[in-house]
């Protein structure tokens, strides 16, 4: 995995509540036996006027100009501002792989769906909960001036503001580990192949049925 | 000893390891995989030279894509053979969009070189990875089991711990039977007395998320208990575990108690003889202890739940069949009225439209969430002897695995409904996510038993309205939306 470190980059707010993984990447585009390349079809439905197929040529379709990601203040975002219950709906992975394919690596909320925030930590992003009052704050200051950066230290567990302001977030300590080192999680839980095989054999002698 | 709930129960036994923080190795015990949520998570395997650890807990089958109409008469053999391989292909060549056959192709090359048991296209036990796992019996109490799917809290129905992981989380367990988790939260659902008739464990669940909200059930895990449940069916508590996920929560469960087992019993997979006793004893356990602590406890009046409709784009944006659509401009908050103003544009809805004077072009029975054999039979019901209304453009039932289809075939439950109009398909997903060729054209309305009523989730431009199967057959029989309780 790759490590996440330090992020700077604008902020670009997407003013609703409750976007779900549908919204996030429309189910047609999830055949794909692939994990890249969901990129331009984020938020498919919104960003474009025309519907979206697999396999069409992103830069002939017909774009929605009034979708916030379409306005050119907001090309090249790093940062999603997003409402609460972000992400909620479908386990599909394929939500933070569009976000990260578009540019998006953190995404500030007052909450997230459980399965979605912890689908991004395995690929190298990083969600971040902040108050409703101060999530709100940042969507005025986004949208009051253009250019608006933020800077992500996870190190420190801060957001900077363009004024200067540090705004502090908790994330858990393992999660944090994994993302500074880019460490691969897999191989972190098979340094405990002991305890495993003495955990089954505990398992199986009382509960039997469950080892066919 | 201090009391524990289920979940505690639960969580406890599955205990490999834990860190200092909390974050804990928990150990897997069965794991149902489908192939949208899969091929990146065998293709990590494969790039990372791993194996699966346990090919003997997980069960695969194909689902979100597979077509529902047009397939073959004729089944393949269960057991491998050349004809039975042939069969197979000619069920393979009736998914028409090839970016949807590669994914089913891709998870059946992944099980065989795995070595990973699945239930094949063709398969008379294939259909909806939620409806094959209670009835194999391949999910059984005190297990836990995940799948790459939200809707894996079904399970919970059976007193497991369930929930759905991302694609990342399938590649972890497949390497290492484990998961990195860290408990939930506990929420205590109570839904006491009686529920009235026509009043089913789909009303119940979506009055429940529009108690408490999407978000409501957030980072917790859900228990279901008192009388109302109690009294439900195995096949009952399943939608109600189901639609925890649309509660915002983690998992769904239900404590065991004699219906639990007696549905168990005899299940392919559910052990037999001695070893039934011994299971029985143990999951006669797995019930919250007297006294046991909840974070968060919400009680529900059975019956006081009239049967529910949804007038929005997410599953709490719902009021009673004899009620209205809302109003936006009697939300206080703006977040919220934002959203109701958005959700009646996207919907075609006008602000105070009683829910009676919805008409609907579409009828969807089906969905793992309503589409086993009570929801068939519920369903069946209201349409004996009654047609569905002319100005009804297409209604589908769509059993949730080949064995629901067959046996309600023998309940002769597939004529009532093709005399009364409606089609009568093969088992899959189908149009609750319209990832197969059932889908909702744009502007069309639909009475759905599914569990998600987003923009775009039974096709682009489609309008989503959430009900229960009796109700959704009663909607298809009146054109518009009726209380079903009103029907003699
Ligand atoms: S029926 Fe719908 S909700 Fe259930 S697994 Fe299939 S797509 Fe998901």
């Amino acid at each position: 995995m790759e490590k996440f470190t330090r992020l700077e980059g604008i902020a670009a707010p997407l003013d609703r509540a409750n976007v779900d993984t549908d919204a996030i990447i429309p189910k047609q585009f999830l055949k794909s036996i692939h994990r890249s390349g969901f990129g331009p079809n984020l938020f498919d439905a919104w960003r474009y006027l025309d519907h979206g197929e697999p396999g069409m040529d992103h830069r002939q379709r017909l774009q929605n100009p009034d979708f916030i990601l379409n306005r050119p203040r907001y090309q090249g975002a790093k940062i999603l501002l997003a409402r609460e219950n972000f992400g909620c709906g479908s386990s599909r992975e394929h939500a933070p792989w569009a976000l990260r394919d578009y540019g998006f690596l953190a995404i500030i909320a007052p909450s997230f769906a459980d399965i979605f925030y912890n689908n991004c930590f395995k690929n190298g992003m990083l969600p971040i909960v902040l108050d409703a009052a101060t999530v709100d704050r940042l969507f005025h200051e986004a949208d009051a001036c253009e250019g608006y950066t933020l800077t992500v230290d996870l190190a420190r567990q801060t957001v900077v503001t363009p004024g200067g302001e540090s705004i502090p977030f908790a994330v858990d300590a393992f999660r944090k580990d994994c993302l500074l080192n880019g460490l691969d999680v897999i191989g972190l839980t098979l340094r405990h192949v002991d305890e495993i095989k003495a955990y089954e054999a505990r398992r199986r002698r009382e509960e039997p049925w469950l080892f066919a | 000893m201090i009391a524990q709930t289920l979940y505690d129960k639960l969580w406890q036994r599955h205990v490999v390891r834990q860190e200092e923080d909390g974050a804990t190795l928990l150990y897997i015990d069965r794991h149902l995989v489908h192939e949208v949520t899969s091929p990146q998570a065998f293709e990590g395997l494969r790039l990372a030279g791993r194996k699966p650890w346990r090919t003997d807990t997980v069960l695969a089958v194909a689902d979100h894509n597979v077509p529902t109409t047009g397939l073959p008469m004729e089944h393949p053999d269960v057991q491998p053979s050349a004809a039975a391989a042939k069969i197979y292909q000619r069920w393979f060549r009736c998914i028409e969009d090839p970016v949807s056959r590669l994914q089913v192709e891709t998870l059946d090359r992944n099980c065989a070189e795995f070595g990973i048991t699945e239930f094949r296209m063709g398969d008379p036990r294939q259909g909806i990875v939620h409806v094959i796992g209670p009835e194999q019996g391949a999910t059984l109490p005190g297990m836990t089991v995940v799948c790459g799917d939200s809707h894996t809290s079904t399970h919970g129905a059976l007193a497991a711990l369930a929930f759905g992981i991302g694609t990342s989380e399938v590649e972890h367990v497949l390497a290492t039977q484990c998961l990195v988790s860290k408990k939930s939260k506990t929420l205590l659902v109570k839904i006491d007395g009686a529920a009235g008739i026509g009043v089913t464990a789909k009303d119940m669940a979506l009055a429940l998320i529009g108690h408490i909200g999407t978000a409501g059930g957030t980072g917790a895990a859900i228990e279901f208990a008192g009388a109302a449940v109690r009294a439900l069916s195995v096949e009952g508590r399943m939608p109600l575990c189901s639609m925890a996920i649309e509660a915002g929560a983690r998992a769904g469960m239900v404590a065991v108690d004699d219906t639990a087992l007696a549905y168990l019993q005899g299940r392919h997979l559910a052990p037999k003889g001695a070893q039934w006793e011994q299971a029985a004893a143990y999951w006669r356990t797995l019930v919250s202890d007297d006294g046991a602590h909840f974070d968060r406890v919400v009680t529900l009046d059975a019956a006081a739940i009239k049967p529910q409709v949804t007038w929005g784009t997410s599953p709490e944006m719902v009021v009673a069949v004899d009620g209205a659509v809302p109003d936006p401009a009697q939300e206080g908050d703006p977040v919220k009225r934002e959203a109701m103003e958005r959700a009646l544009i996207y919907m075609g809805l006008q602000p105070l439209t009683p829910i009676s004077q919805i008409s609907l072009d579409k009828i969807f029975i089906g969905s793992c969430t309503n589409s086993r054999i009570e929801d068939l039979r519920a369903a069946a019901q209201v349409a004996r002897g009654r047609k569905v209304a002319a100005t009804i453009k297409q209604a589908l039932v769509v059993p949730g695995s080949g064995l629901v289809k067959s046996q309600a075939e023998q309940e002769g439950l597939d004529r009532i409904f093709i005399d009364a109009g409606f089609e009568w398909r093969d088992p899959g997903c189908s149009m609750c996510l319209a990832m197969n060729a059932d889908r909702l054209a744009p502007g069309e309305r639909c009475a759905s038993t599914s569990n998600r009523n987003f923009e775009g989730r039974q096709g682009p431009g489609g309008r989503t309205h959430l009900v229960s199967p009796a109700m959704a057959a009663a909607a298809a029989v009146a054109g518009r939306f009726m209380d079903v309780r009103t029907l003699s």
